[in-house]
């Protein structure tokens, strides 16, 4: 189960969802704390839910305000490079990039490519973590080659 | 001194001398985003600080005029009730010489140098990294040597 549990992480970073600032957090776990990284990326889903549901009815308003939407957006992406998700935060940059030009069509198509990411990503840390649950604790954090 | 409920260790390491010199540094952390005070709570922690943290500018204003001091404070820009510029200045204003941190996402130039004219010593992106807190570490501990 270890194993497993050791190529589900390997995976996340080898495919690109998450980097070098979630192996930060978990340098942060320990015996004391065991659940860290979790506790987290919990608080992580729950703040960033509200943002995007912000963002979501931003953009029913016609016309976009993106002053607004780029300000949303940053302070989406500000919390999802604290946990390192990789893909949300190449998405939530895609997404500024088109509210500075003014391409609400850009902002649209890339807001769904986000979302996407956003839900794979949670459903993957989930399974990771309940793997983590039934394996038991790790020493310490393993560096992706 | 700080008030409230106090921080406990969560440390299970080998005490060092640095860590007997950094168990007498508090730190307070200033962020209304749970999952940012979560995570520099924790940082800080480990380096054997003791830690509070405040949702947002004015709650820290009051844990300062109820008596409370911190040799650092790490404080966000964008935040409710009142903002980190604005509460630097107040805290300045009152006369608070602990090292202010500014942590934030802001990406302007302009913004940032908006945010350390309000009286930082420091501004980092969010979030910290061990080297931001190694480097604030030191600048302490140098503070603390001079003083």
């Amino acid at each position: 189960m270890r194993r497993q549990l050791q190529t589900m992480r390997k995976s996340l970073f080898d495919q690109g969802y998450l980097d070098e600032q979630f192996v930060q957090l978990e340098e942060l776990q320990d015996d004391a704390n065991p659940n860290f990284v979790e506790e987290v990326v919990t608080l992580y889903y729950r703040d960033s839910g509200r943002i995007i549901l912000n963002i979501e009815q931003a953009l029913e308003r016609k016309p976009f305000d993106f002053n607004k939407l780029d300000a949303y957006m940053h302070q989406f992406k500000g919390s999802s490079s604290s946990i390192g998700a990789k893909k949300v935060k190449a998405e939530s940059t895609l997404f500024r990039e088109y509210c500075r030009s003014r391409n609400g069509e850009g902002c649209m198509r890339t807001f769904q490519q986000l979302k996407k990411e956003y839900a794979t990503l949670r459903r993957k840390l989930e399974a990771y973590f309940q793997l983590a649950r039934q394996a038991g604790p790790v020493e310490t954090a393993c560096r992706p080659k | 001194m700080m008030l409230g409920n106090c921080a406990t260790s969560s440390s299970l390491s080998t005490t060092s001398d640095e860590d007997i010199v950094n168990n007498n540094l508090t730190a307070l952390v200033v962020d209304d985003s749970p999952m940012i005070r979560k995570l520099h709570d924790m940082h800080l922690k480990k380096f054997g600080l003791k830690v509070q943290v405040a949702e947002n500018g004015k709650n820290a204003i009051d844990l300062f005029r109820c008596g409370a001091s911190f040799n650092l404070i790490l404080m966000d820009k964008e935040m409710p009730i009142m903002d980190g510029a604005e509460a630097t200045r107040e805290l300045r204003t009152m006369g608070v010489t602990s090292m202010i941190v500014g942590v934030t996402s802001l990406d302007s130039i302009f913004d940032r140098q908006a945010f350390m004219e309000a009286g930082l010593d420091h501004c980092f992106t969010k979030p910290l990294t061990t080297e931001n807190i190694n480097f604030l570490l030191q600048e302490l501990n140098k503070n603390n040597e001079e003083n």
